[in-house]
């Protein structure tokens, strides 16, 4: 998949181009694996992923240091114009936020271990139920990038409403039930991290969004149009 | 009959019609000939401002800047028609006298060309055809002002009387820009100005461009995206003999409307 239906006359370039949005798109793969792998472990009380995600993260980081690596090199020596510009300066953007949404799956794959030494609370449905959605946002995106579809894109960057929505109604629920039960505080506080976590990787997505909405349209998606954050 | 015939220009938005216009170009076309070389053109080039003309070789580029001074005149069997006026007067009235339109329209092309006399004698020439000096003062005066202009009075002001021809290739380019800065140009045109030059005397001319198009509308014939990229604030895309697409620089480089131009700047094939 490209931007432009022609082939570059340097066919070097060319080359070097796909495989930047290769590397995007297996560095998306395995980000979306994390965040999936890590929503189980709360969600299940399994902690037995940790390892592979610790492992996983680590290639992530090193995938995020190889697209940046091209990405200058591109510039340097091709001086990438119009769509090939828009291309690869939305890989760099889109890079770190995968980068971040891999650390941020990490951080919830992490807490299932403290978790999981408390009884389990009924608000893990709404956790389970946040994660869903997340995780489908990244999937939408990441599919809009392979893609290079603008339409998924925004209806992604637009739907950020519903989890924000979850989330709070979430984070409303957990306070309550500490409030009423002393108890819960301990479990309740690795909860309401877990959720915050998981809010921000949908964040991430509208920002995935709104940088292949740049990269096809030349355009930024209108802010008045941004959902609450 | 090629598409590129018949599809009409894509004007990004106010590169047509704004304020401002010193060259306003309408409906020209060129023929060597049988051969058509420009099919309709019709532009609008700003004051004081860059602007480039990109496209693969033999597109037109260099005979619609011989529209501009009437070079064309020059060569036989080539026609033109349409209208194309400076300052709202038009080019190629019969009145116009070509030898003063080429004063104010001066040309600088990818060879720099100074004549074989010395550096002096090439700045003073046109000053001294054209009458513009009363005296040896006033002439030493253009002759230095203009090569101030240039960029080029600290590296030869100590050796006005040497010959033009003994400088560096960067250095004649910029002589050659004194010598048309010398008659008081409105509009410099520049035919692939660097395209003999290194890198370093290349950004000196970038510089120079620069620092001219304060005071002179100017436009430029480049091969490099990225030159066009530098010095531009206009570039217009040619193909065929048809203008393609003509935009704001910054927008040809990064939003390319029309396929055309988005396949040559980013060097695929069309
Ligand atoms: N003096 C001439 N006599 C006949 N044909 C010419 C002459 N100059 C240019 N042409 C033709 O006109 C077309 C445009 O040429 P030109 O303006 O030199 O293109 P560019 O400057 O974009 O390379 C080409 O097909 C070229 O062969
Ligand atoms: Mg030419």
């Amino acid at each position: 998949m490209a931007l432009s239906k022609h082939a570059h006359i340097v066919t070097a370039y060319g080359e070097e181009l796909d495989k930047l949005a290769d590397e995007l798109a297996r560095m998306g793969g395995l980000v979306e694996m994390q965040l999936v792998a890590a929503v189980d472990a709360v969600v299940r009380r399994d902690a037995s992923v940790v390892p592979d995600v610790r492992k996983r993260e680590a290639q992530v980081n090193a995938m995020q240091v190889d697209i940046e690596r091209r990405v200058i090199r591109l510039f340097a020596l091709r001086q990438p114009l119009a769509t090939d510009l828009r291309m690869t300066i939305s890989a760099l953007r889109i890079a770190s936020d995968l980068e971040r949404v891999g650390d941020l799956a990490k951080n919830i794959a992490y807490r299932s271990k403290d978790l999981n030494t408390f009884a389990p609370l009924a608000v893990l449905d709404r956790v389970e139920r946040l994660g869903e959605i997340v995780a489908k946002q990244l999937h939408e995106v990441l599919d809009a990038l392979s893609s290079f579809d603008v339409e998924p894109a925004i209806r992604v960057w637009r739907n950020d409403d519903e989890v924000d929505e979850h989330y709070n109604s979430l984070i409303r629920e957990m306070l309550l039930s500490m409030a009423d039960n002393p108890a819960l505080v301990g479990p309740g506080a690795h909860i309401l991290f877990v959720a915050k976590n998981l809010e921000r990787v949908g964040d991430h997505a509208t920002n995935v969004a709104e940088a292949i909405h740049y990269m096809v349209t030349a355009e930024a998606l209108d802010p008045s149009d941004q959902p609450p954050r | 009959m090629h598409d590129a015939q018949t599809q009409p220009t894509v004007y990004h938005k106010n590169s047509l019609g704004g304020s401002d216009i010193k060259v306003e170009v309408r409906d020209v076309s060129v023929s060597y000939g049988e051969k058509q070389a420009l099919f309709n053109v019709s532009l609008d080039i700003p004051d004081k401002s860059v602007t480039a003309f990109i496209g693969p070789s033999g597109c037109g580029k260099s005979t619609f800047l011989r529209c501009m001074n009437r070079m064309n005149d020059t060569i036989d069997g080539a026609r033109v028609s349409g209208s194309l006026k400076i300052d709202g007067a038009e080019v190629n009235d019969r009145a116009v006298d070509p030898v003063v339109l080429r004063a104010s329209v001066g040309m600088v092309f990818q060879k720099p060309n100074p004549f074989p006399k010395s550096i002096y004698d090439n700045v003073a020439y046109g000053p001294r055809i054209h009458g513009l000096a009363s005296g040896r003062d006033e002439l030493d005066a253009i002759v230095e002002q203009s090569l101030r202009k240039a960029g080029l009075w600290a590296e030869v002001s100590d050796r006005l009387q040497d010959p033009g021809t003994g400088l560096s290739g960067g250095q004649q380019q910029r002589l050659v820009i004194a010598r048309a800065i010398a008659v008081n140009p409105e509009v410099i045109l520049m035919d692939e100005p660097c395209s003999a030059l290194d890198p370093i005397a290349t950004a000196k001319i970038e510089d120079l461009i620069d620092e001219l198009r304060e005071n002179y509308c100017i436009i430029i014939v480049t091969h490099s995206m990225q030159q066009a990229a530098r010095v531009s604030q206009m570039t217009a895309f040619f193909h065929m003999g048809s203008l393609i697409e003509v935009g704001p620089t910054e927008e040809i480089f990064t939003n390319p409307l029309e396929s055309r131009t988005q396949d040559y700047i980013t060097g695929r094939f069309g």
